[in-house]
């Protein structure tokens, strides 16, 4: 017979040779009703304690997410901490930052920020970065190449903030709640989700702090250090940049229209497509042309991807789209599908847009629709530099998905009041115009020369067909030559692509 | 042949939708100095249509303005600018009487022969008022510069003690004496405007109702009824074909030097080939009939 | 001769403001508030200056409030608020 005390000496053994101690015996076990014990989690904190305990020092990075777009209320609230705390010389990794982080202006002016890196900038805070605020240039990434650049090491974080509307106390957290009287809602939390993998600290702020388990749950417990309550982390009226309605706005309808047009005559709209929209007027518009086209032909769409609409969720519910792939929900009833819909996905950004990521989303897109501020005659678009040199826009995933669909249509009016979208060269590059297929505006249709096929398609449906120059020379006849801008020498911002190469630098203008 | 399904409506003081008027592709664009502009900016707009005539390049689109009635401090200085401008049409509103045609004709007529281009701007009368509906065909032939004739109804309807009804009962005089003056006298006739953009299944209804009657076109108030229209005054394939057919044969005749046509037995006389021609022209601009397929053939 | 204030224009996009007043100075002085300033703003001023000088005026304050107006609106505006400055129409009677 062999008990385990006969067998102690070759337990010893073995512990020996597996450089091991052997086994001590029981700890003792917690006896409390388990929904109390969870209350006493060991990574329940307030911001203060969760910010020391995480080890940050100065000269550090941190990072936020933007799934509240203008509702958010985290960057402000962790960084006015920081502050107070003495925190100095801070490295922001933002996936975007919006018109309600003008009080980092003061922050930066005090030392606290002095390193940005984001996808877009506005309000504020992008006049002043580009008037010369910071000493060290802000980097400009896509939200692919941010996901790329975690991943890689390049865009090394130390400590993340993630914002979510409902956490438990272990850390599993999402980007809506399931309580009766959740508190906010930002559906997606797809950029956050690299953050939560890579940063060296991960701290969940929650306004909704439940019961264990939260799942299924974006961020999973196991990568979350701690999880801090406080009465708000966004404001989710403010998730979609105006109301969802069909636009009135006849020259978006136009536009909507045209652009519905490229599409089916592209020779990429057949049953089981996938397809990209953004959230302005006329991509809103494009979609609903382009369900009239599918419900008359009767093609169906594989999935949707990116900022998903309450236009996409309808859409899907109706059958015409299989599965809604969601980086950022863009409205209410996105986030209020991305909870109950299990056809309707999260995705991080990397399994989104990441160049060196070659399962991501984009890299399986037939279609995407996109807008300018800028094209040039070479097909090269400006997503983020106002022709007045000032920052006020985002790259998004504008780059990732222009690159790696089948056919990528920027639509964009010629003019805009009397500044020119379409120029002999764009103030900043940040789509290469070889990844850009069709340009769609309310004089004419440009198709890239590099996609003749394209060309032949659209021709033969009727479209009318002009060249990028054409478009120039007709914004300039009825506006005049623009003068030059007045630009300084310092560097303000610089632009990665997304394969983390520099592909360009925004110079700061001047009075 | 020029095309008049839309005549685009838009007031003369906004130089935001003067400027992008012709993207949205009417037929022609009316720029308005009467009704939607204000007494007090009478003047202001008269300069900015002016310059707008001027300086904008409407391409190949009718270039329309309404003018103040010549009784008003307004309408001579009104015919004077847009004439200098290079305006193609003037509309005079409330036209009731031959005589005020031929007085607008008088004043234009004093502008030209000033810059010296005597005989380029054509007149079309909108008929708003029940004595303009007897006088209609009187108003369509007071002059050569004529282009067509136009109902206005809301004042029509007043004029009638009557109102506007979806189906339009009331105006069916007023639409008929229109179209058959028109005819009569060879020019165009436009119907009224239809003002309610919430409702478009009754305007395509009313759409369909004045093709049948026989216009030519609609003024029309804003974009987005531009695609109705096209679409009701699209032909149809088998028409088209038809046309094809019957101006293939002319062509045919041509080269052989016949002189008597006949297509599927039937003879083909000059109606038949204008109407043929018309039919034409409406696919291609209607985006039904690709241009290059008929050069090709 | 300019001998009292006045406007022509609205503040909608694709408009300017145009205010002459009479001015105790010789010449044209413009103040431009611009949308497009940076691009625009030289030739918009040279526009009202051009206007001006066409129409004889010469000795003005002009304010100029622009949002985003083409030179054709420019010219229009800036001649109405002339015409009403100074009560001498372009238009025959």
């Amino acid at each position: 017979m062999s008990s385990i005390k006969d067998r102690a000496d070759l337990i010893k053994q073995a512990a020996a040779q597996m450089g091991k101690e052997t086994y001590k015996g029981t700890s003792t076990k917690a006896q409390l009703p388990r929904t109390e014990y969870q209350k006493s989690s060991p990574k329940i904190a307030t911001l203060e304690e969760a910010i020391r305990k995480s080890g940050l020092k100065d000269g550090m990075t941190i990072s936020f997410h933007h799934h509240f777009r203008g509702g958010d209320k985290v960057v402000n609230m962790v960084v006015d901490k920081l502050a107070e705390m003495g925190f100095k010389n801070l490295s922001l990794a933002a996936s975007s930052l919006q018109d309600v982080h003008a009080p980092l202006i003061e922050h930066i002016k005090n030392g606290v920020i002095t390193e940005i890196s984001t996808s877009g900038l506005r309000g504020e805070l992008a006049d002043e970065i580009s008037r010369g605020l910071m000493d060290k240039p802000v980097v400009f990434r896509s939200h692919g190449g941010r996901g790329s650049a975690i991943r890689n090491g390049d865009l090394h974080i130390d400590v993340a903030f993630i914002g979510a509307s409902s956490c438990d106390p272990l850390g599993n957290a999402c980007g809506f709640s399931r309580s009766e009287n959740a508190k906010s809602i930002c559906g997606s939390l797809g950029y956050a989700i690299p953050d939560a993998h890579h940063a060296d600290k991960v701290v969940v702020l929650t306004d909704d702090l439940v019961e264990y388990p939260n799942t299924p749950s974006s961020i999973s417990e196991h990568l979350v250090d701690f999880v801090v309550v406080c009465d708000s982390v966004g404001d989710s009226s403010k998730i979609s940049s105006g109301a969802i309605r069909d636009t009135k706005n006849p020259r978006d309808i136009l536009l909507a229209k045209q652009a519905a047009k490229v599409v089916i005559n592209s020779g990429y709209f057949n049953n089981g497509f996938s397809i990209q929209t953004g959230s302005g007027g006329a991509s809103l518009a494009v979609v609903k042309y382009i369900r009239e086209s599918m419900l008359e032909k009767g093609i169906k769409a594989s999935f949707a991807l990116g900022g998903i609409t309450a236009h996409m969720v309808k859409l899907h519910e109706e059958g015409l789209i299989d599965r809604l792939v969601d980086v950022q929900s863009f409205d209410r009833a996105a986030a209020e599908s991305i909870m109950r819909d299990p056809n309707h996905r999260e995705v991080s950004a990397i399994s989104y847009a990441s160049a060196d990521e070659p399962s991501s989303a984009t890299h399986f897109l037939d279609i995407v629709i996109l807008s300018a501020l800028e094209v040039d005659v070479n097909f090269n678009v400006n997503v983020l530099v106002g022709s007045d040199g000032i920052i006020r826009g985002a790259i998004g995933g504008h780059p990732d998905t222009a690159a790696d669909s089948g056919i990528s249509i920027v639509v964009c009016p010629l003019l805009r009041g009397r500044i020119p979208c379409v120029v002999d060269e764009v103030t900043t590059l940040i789509t290469p115009g070889s990844t850009v297929d069709v340009v769609v505006t309310e004089y004419g249709i440009a198709v890239n020369p590099g996609r003749p096929e394209i060309m032949e398609r659209l021709k033969a449906a009727g479209l009318n067909i002009v060249t990028m120059e054409y478009l120039r020379d007709r914004a300039l006849s009825v506006i005049g030559q623009p003068d030059p801008l007045p630009f300084g020498d310092k560097v303000v911002g610089i632009v990665m692509n997304r394969d983390g190469s520099v592909m360009d630098v925004i110079k700061n203008i001047k009075e | 042949m020029r095309l008049r399904r839309t005549m685009m409506f838009v007031p003369g003081n906004n130089p935001g939708m003067m400027a992008d008027a012709f993207i949205y592709g009417p037929d022609s664009i009316m720029l308005d100095l009467e009704d939607s502009v204000t007494m007090a900016e009478k003047d202001a707009a008269r300069l900015l249509v002016y310059n707008a005539l001027k300086t904008i390049d409407y391409g190949d689109t009718e270039m329309v303005v309404r003018i103040n009635p010549l009784n008003t401090p307004y309408g001579k200085k009104d015919v004077e600018a847009v004439v200098k401008a290079g305006v193609d049409v003037i509309r005079m509103p409330k036209t009731e009487t031959a005589e005020e045609v031929r007085e607008v004709e008088r004043e234009i007529e004093k502008v030209e022969k000033e810059i010296g281009c005597l005989g380029r701007t054509k007149i079309m009368a909108a008929i708003e008022s029940t004595l303009g509906i007897v006088n209609a065909y009187e108003i369509a032939v007071a002059s050569k510069r004529m282009m067509g004739i136009a109902l206005g109804a809301e004042d029509y309807c007043a004029n009638l003690k009557t109102q506007r009804t979806p189906e339009g009962t009331e105006l069916l005089l007023a639409r008929q004496t229109i179209v058959v003056a028109a005819r009569a006298a060879g020019i165009d006739a436009l119907d009224t405007v239809y003002s309610n953009l919430n409702d478009m299944e009754t305007f395509r209804k009313e759409v369909e109702l004045i093709k049948a009657l026989g216009f030519d076109g609609k003024s029309i108030i804003n974009p987005r009824q531009i695609e109705i229209i096209n679409e009701v005054f699209a032909p149809k394939q088998k028409d088209i074909d038809k046309a094809l057919t019957i101006l293939a044969a002319i062509k045919e005749a041509e080269k052989k030097g016949s002189g008597v046509i006949a297509v599927n037995g039937k003879m083909v006389d000059k109606p038949v080939v204008i109407r043929a021609q018309r039919t034409i022209d409406l696919a291609i601009a209607s985006g039904v009939l690709n241009k290059e397929e008929i050069d090709n053939e | 001769m300019v001998n009292k204030e006045a406007f022509a224009g609205t503040l909608e996009s694709g408009d300017i403001l145009i205010q002459i007043s009479p001015s105790e100075e010789k010449g044209l002085h413009i103040e431009l508030q611009s949308t497009v300033a940076y691009q625009f703003g030289r030739q918009i001023k040279q526009v009202i200056t051009e206007t001006l000088e066409g129409l004889d005026v010469h000795d003005a304050r002009v304010m100029a409030t622009d949002k985003g107006a083409l030179d054709c609106t420019i010219r229009a505006r800036v001649t109405a608020a002339a015409v009403r400055a100074t009560g001498k129409d372009v238009w025959k009677d």
